[in-house]
């Protein structure tokens, strides 16, 4: 089979305490950390910390990025994510995106509160002109200001909806992250309330991507860390779908070095070196407790669509009467 | 398995509509084709599973294997398409548990030993068949959401000159550097999302110097209120048959692109 050699697989092991390692697969997703961890928010649960004096990893520059996306050209790169941080700080934003555009679908993680027509407007030109989509991610974490701003900051959630509003306006459809930080009973009433808030600013094609947490950065310091028995283990990666995995696909462009995905950028041995090549088959220990919830919920950094599950792999079971109830309350589209 | 043509019909993701199926197949003919192969996908949404698995076995039309006739031939609990919004995951379930059910055992069997893939010698060139991309059953090739600088690295590992998928149900084509093709032949199960209740296939025609073949998109009108009909007395959800009525996907619409979302209704 000619796509056996782009597959990721694991090293093969001796010592079974050690951490599995992934030998990758084809890189399809390359990530710019574009304004590295630098936010105009502190929300109470990231996992980079990021924040305005957070200068761990800074800004890339679009000579930094250009020759990038020039090499991941040869190497087949499927699509482009830019993050940060918040990318809409990076003054040259807008010209970052149009050129990514022109390589290949293009998604851009933000968390919406400086959003501004003088971005807006001449992206929806460049996403028009482009036969690629042009994605924006928009951070939420409550369907209103009382669920929401305790977590990401007093008045984030006006500011972020007056963002979401503006790309509607503009033709975009933004996919709305949730960080995971209710009750799992409460996911189905969750979900309802932010359809419902989404509808009442106008948006009728309602997309929303929960996420778990990842609890690394500040996130840690809020509800705590990772046990040590929360890695993953080899057995844990027998009859698994590699793909899954975001490092099975992805590596991120910072400006420190290509590191191995968009979640560990704190851990030393995220460090791939400069050779974009080389770090894109570059061997990983998988040996984080965010390599854990990774493992555990899949594609957690993909749009909806790019990474749907192995269709030999084990199959996670989903309650049956919870799919027939939400099917039966879910109504006309 | 390898086939040799020089006007070749290319349908998917029949959905069981057995209608559009019959009418597709009757204008290929008219058309004037050397084969008509189905990229996979013969159940889903619509009624009767088992009478299009019998359309394409009594006319000994080639197939694919497509992620929901894998996941019946395997008897997996879903179609592993990977929704995770709850609405079209609920409706993905409903769709899928009706087709399993309704499918005979001995067309469930078939399908689970299907080829993966096909290929086609076409004049001058390779033509490789798969339904979602080559390295996977289930991969979306949406128009919006590949560069070609991947649909290259695809054709490049393939060895194919040009590659038909299907499985996202929305047709496009693009032409590569070194006369190389990727087109999505769209699915005859359900209208593209467009108003328009009549389906797409494909008609490919070797280019007599070995360059990409034309491709033809064929509209099929057919029955489509009769359908309507057929999914309301199986008490198939109405989203689905509003779909087949009035042209607008209204479920599973969670994994579209931008571009191919804002195309739509819903």
């Amino acid at each position: 089979m000619a796509f056996e050699a782009s597959r990721p697989r694991l090293l093969p092991h001796t010592d079974p305490v050690a951490a599995p390692v992934l030998a990758p697969g084809h890189l399809d997703a390359l990530w710019f950390q574009v304004t590295g961890t630098l936010c105009n928010l502190r929300c109470a649960h990231c996992f980079l910390s990021c924040a305005p004096e957070n200068e761990a990893f800074g800004l890339l520059s679009v000579e930094e990025i250009r020759p990038r996306l020039e090499e991941s050209v040869p190497l087949g790169v499927r699509e482009y994510y830019f993050t940060g941080g918040e990318p809409f700080l990076h003054p040259r934003i807008v010209e970052i995106l149009s050129l990514a555009l022109s390589y290949g679908p293009t998604t851009v993680l933000t968390n919406g509160t400086l959003l501004r027509p003088r971005h807006v407007e001449p992206l929806a030109a460049a996403a028009a002109a482009s036969p690629w989509s042009l994605e924006f991610r928009l951070s939420l974490d409550g369907f209103d200001a009382d669920s929401n701003d305790p977590l990401r900051g007093a008045g984030s959630f006006e500011r972020a909806m007056d963002g979401f509003e503006l790309l509607l306006r503009h033709g975009f459809l933004p996919i709305v992250t949730i960080v995971r930080t209710w009750d799992p009973d409460a996911e189905p009433a969750v979900y309802e309330r932010f359809v419902a808030e989404l509808a009442a600013r106008g948006c009728t094609r309602p997309r929303i991507k929960t996420m778990p947490a990842l609890r690394i950065g500040c996130e840690a310091e809020r509800i705590g860390g990772y046990r040590d028995y929360e890695r993953v283990t080899n057995e844990m990666l027998e009859e698994y779908d590699l793909d899954q995995l975001v490092c099975a696909h992805s590596r991120v462009v910072t400006d420190r070095g290509i590191w191995v995905c968009p979640i560990l950028l704190d851990a030393p041995d995220g460090d791939l070196g400069d050779d974009l090549g080389e770090a894109a088959a570059a061997p990983y220990a998988l040996a984080h407790g965010a390599c854990h919830t990774c493992w555990m919920h899949g594609a957690i950094c993909a749009n909806p669509g790019a990474a749907a599950p192995e269709i030999g792999a084990r199959a996670i079971e989903v309650a049956i009467g919870a799919i027939e109830s939400t099917a039966s309350a879910g109504g006309s589209a | 398995m390898r086939l040799s043509a020089r006007r070749v019909a290319l349908f998917g993701g029949v959905y069981a509509n057995h209608l559009a199926l019959a009418a597709t197949l009757e204008d290929a003919a008219r058309a004037g084709v050397d084969e008509a192969v189905c990229l996979g996908d013969l159940g889903a949404f619509g009624p009767h599973p088992d009478r299009s698995c019998e359309i394409v076995r009594k006319a000994g039309i080639p197939v694919v294997q497509g992620n929901y006739d894998h996941s019946l031939g395997h008897d997996l609990p879903d179609c592993r398409c990977g929704y995770t919004d709850p609405r079209d995951n609920a409706f993905a379930m409903l769709s899928y548990r009706y087709t399993y059910q309704h499918t005979d055992r001995a067309h469930r069997e078939w399908m689970r030993d299907l080829p993966a893939e096909i290929r086609i010698q076409m004049p001058g060139r390779d033509v490789l068949l798969c339904h979602g991309s080559p390295r996977r059953t289930n991969e979306f090739l949406w128009e919006s959401a590949c560069s070609d600088a991947f649909l290259a690295w695809l054709l490049d590992t393939c060895g194919a000159e040009t590659l038909c998928v299907t499985h996202t149900g929305l047709p496009w084509s693009r032409e590569l550097p070194g006369r190389r093709q990727v087109v999505n032949v769209g699915a005859i199960g359900r209208p593209a999302n467009d108003g328009d209740p009549r389906v797409v296939y494909a008609i490919l025609t070797a280019d007599e110097e070995g360059g990409p073949p034309s491709v033809e998109w064929r509209r099929v009108d057919y029955e489509h209120r009769a359908l309507a009909a057929e999914m309301r007395a199986e008490a198939l959800p109405e989203e689905f048959v509003d779909t087949i009525e009035t042209g607008w996907w209204t479920t599973c619409l969670e994994v579209l692109p931008m571009k191919e979302r804002a195309r739509g209704k819903y």
